[in-house]
């Protein structure tokens, strides 16, 4: 914050004798609050003091990763070879993306529990359509996503126009769509998909030249940097505060090393896979959807104040009906990643714990379950926890019901950091 | 004031079931003036201004805006006549920071994407303009003190260039030094040439700010007064209702000739 502090309240007593000079108006800052000193220094400092009144973030995650890898390498040092990172790589996509719809619904403060199911209806009405009834891919795979869409719709219908509680509705679905997938399925049981069809390719294709993870690392870096670059002119010249280029260096910097370092392991084994791509790529166009356009402010606002963002003349209704849907489609693609990866749509898809898993990575992530706070980016960082998890007890040997109570108890201390940080929040002052 | 009045009110009566809230209430409000409307709870204030807002139209009655019959139905028609309502509760998002909620419902937009730079550009220009402090235009609404919410939902029903600004209990829940901010806004809202129908409970406040004190009673007019040349114990009289008795018409009659000389 560049506030000038040569302006002060204290000059006003000069003010009142003789003539008195055309007011120029204060700052719309207070100059006591928040002064944020330029450069790297000044970004430490807000750094801190967000970090004390609670606005806590993705820091905890991305502490709790490290500490998760750094445990798993020691105790197996394959946990980080480029095998296993790229096995990791495709696994954490199918359930990342249904984690990607229920961020949404976290938004609004509300629940899904029907994405599981979902997922494994649209799993099985592609394979049906595509395998058995001989239809083309890509419309199967559209018929797939639509059905998603449909029942995502039916579930905001239920929850925003007649008021059933969300809760409900989705418990009902998650019934309901189980139900409807046993009966798609329900002459052949398991369909096997074309491991080189449409969908089969989406998680066993690899880039296998070097160029392509190198190239899409080096598109991040370079369209990060020229989005921060164009922000900060644009700011400048029309005056307003703009982040300051030494912290847009050392963001860039670390994007830098983080991309490359991933292009060069995964090029190491197979090359970059398909599915990662898939899954990067609905990242940076859903975190644009939710930070730069109305519709993602829209739901921020519901998650904040229904009735505020009623007054403003937002159709809550509408928006509503739309996130269910959005959830109901991205738990349809993920579905359908689910099915590529093991080749095939079974009687038990979309069961056991993919629904929780969804819900907890978006949770660990940082995404708040009280409404109102969150990105699209705790999608990815909380399946990155979970999927390290279950990978590396799996290489250690572990039985999966250690597994499962280690998941559990990171779930646990995310939803405890979330409701913590809440509460330091609203005593520092912030919801 | 001989000028046509922004919004006029000619006999507005308004029923909830058995119940009559509003019976024949007429109100004016000019432009540059502040009207303050007082009453008992239950009065009929809320009821009154839901009816300008386009909230709960009013049963029957005449809504003169500018000499102009008009008709409001929704609150749509109200913003777009250039009624701006803040309402009790403030309908703030606590999560968003004070230029999305300036902004919430009509967001800037730039080849279809949110205009952030613009929109906080008008923000602090607005806030500047109406001598708005807060700590900065990027943090959520939540970290502001009580007094400062007041001010930024005020300044959002700025935005959409209004001629009448209604204010519901601005002051009620803060402290001095807040209501003395969010005053010092209302008198601000003045100075620019708007009307201003203020809401309030506390005598003290409308003394400070008011030009006129529209007194409601059982959902009826129970008069208009000068806010300078009429006491408190007179105003709060009409709202109490013990306006006509011997001792009111006594001093009504002794404070009469010292009528003094607003500043």
């Amino acid at each position: 914050m560049t506030t000038d502090l040569s302006r002060t309240p204290g000059d006003a007593p000069d003010a009142s004798s003789g003539p008195t000079p055309p007011a120029t108006p204060p700052p719309a800052t207070d100059p006591r609050l928040l002064v944020r000193s330029d450069g790297l220094a000044g970004y430490w400092s807000d750094f801190l003091r967000r970090m004390r009144s609670g606005e806590l973030g993705s820091v905890p995650v991305v502490l709790g990763l490290a500490v998760i890898w750094v445990v798993f390498w020691l105790l197996e040092p394959s946990f980080l070879s480029a095998q296993n990172v790229s096995n990791l790589s495709v696994y954490i996509v199918g359930t990342g993306l249904i984690a990607v719809g229920i961020v949404f619904v976290l938004l609004l403060g509300e629940i899904d529990l029907s994405v599981g199911s979902v997922s494994g209806l649209a799993g099985a009405v592609f394979a049906v359509l595509a395998v058995n009834e001989g239809i083309t891919e890509w419309l199967a795979l559209l018929v797939a996503l639509l059905t998603g869409a449909l029942a995502g719709a039916v579930h905001g219908f239920f929850f925003a126009r007649v008021g059933v509680p969300a809760f409900v509705v989705t418990l009902a679905g998650l019934l309901f769509w189980n139900g409807l997938m046993l009966q798609v399925l329900s002459s052949d049981g398991t369909v096997n998909l074309d491991k080189d069809g449409l969908v089969g390719s989406m998680t066993s294709h690899f880039f296998t030249d070097v160029a392509a993870a190198y190239g899409l690392a080096l598109l991040a870096v370079l369209g990060y940097f020229a989005a921060q670059w164009s922000e900060h002119r644009r700011r400048v010249g029309v005056g307003v505060p703009a982040r300051p280029l030494s912290e847009i260096a050392v963001r860039t910097g670390a994007l830098a090393l983080a991309a490359f370092l991933l292009a060069y392991t995964l090029n190491q084994y197979k090359g970059l896979p398909l599915a990662l791509v898939i899954f990067l790529a609905v990242l940076v166009v859903f975190d644009f959807v939710v930070r730069r356009t109305t519709w993602g402010r829209r739901v921020f606002a519901l998650g904040g104040n229904t009735e505020a963002a009623r007054r403003a003349g937002i159709n809550v209704t509408a928006v509503r009906i739309s996130v269910f849907s959005l959830a109901g489609t991205m738990a349809a693609f993920g579905g359908l990643l689910i099915a590529s990866r093991i080749a095939a749509a079974d009687q038990g898809a979309g069961s056991g714990v993919l629904l929780m898993e969804a819900i907890a990575a978006a949770v660990i992530g940082g995404t708040s379950l009280f409404g109102g706070r969150g990105t699209v980016w705790s999608a990815l960082l909380g399946m990155l926890v979970i999927g390290s998890i279950s990978n590396g007890l799996a290489l250690l040997g572990s039985p999966s019901h250690l597994q499962y109570m280690i998941t559990g108890g990171v779930l646990l201390a995310a939803v405890v950091i979330d409701s913590v940080s809440r509460r330091t929040q609203r005593s520092a002052g912030r919801t | 004031m001989s000028t046509t009045p922004v919004l006029a009110l000619r006999g507005v009566s308004k029923r909830f079931g058995a119940v009559q809230a509003l019976t024949d209430v007429d109100l004016e409000v000019h432009a540059g003036e502040v009207v303050a409307l007082v009453g008992d709870n239950g009065a009929g204030k809320s009821t009154l201004v839901k009816a300008i807002a386009g909230v709960g139209p009013a049963d029957a009655g005449e809504l003169l805006w500018q000499g102009v019959p008009a008709r409001v139905g929704r609150p749509h028609d109200a913003q777009d006549l250039g009624i701006a309502t803040v309402y009790q509760d403030l309908a703030l998002c606590d999560n968003l920071d004070v230029v999305g909620n300036l902004f919430l419902g009509r967001e800037l937009k730039r080849s279809g994407v949110l205009d952030e730079v613009e929109m906080e550009r008008r923000s602090r220009e607005l806030l500047a303009t109406l001598s708005i402090r807060i700590p900065s235009v990027r943090i959520p609404v939540a970290s502001l003190s009580g007094g400062q919410r007041q001010t930024v939902a005020i300044a959002r029903s700025m935005l959409g260039e209004p001629r009448l600004v209604i204010l519901d209990e601005p002051t009620a829940a803060l402290g001095v030094e807040q209501t003395a901010q969010v005053l010092d806004l209302v008198e601000r809202l003045r100075e620019r040439g708007l009307a201003v129908v203020l809401i309030s409970h506390n005598m003290a406040d409308v003394k400070a700010v008011a030009d006129q004190v529209a007194v409601l009673r059982l959902g009826r007019n129970n008069g208009v007064f000068d806010v300078a040349t009429t006491s408190q114990e007179e105003v709060i009289a009409a709202i109490t209702g013990a306006t006509d008795n011997a001792v009111t018409r006594r001093r009504a009659r002794s404070t009469e000739p010292k009528t003094e000389a607003p500043q």
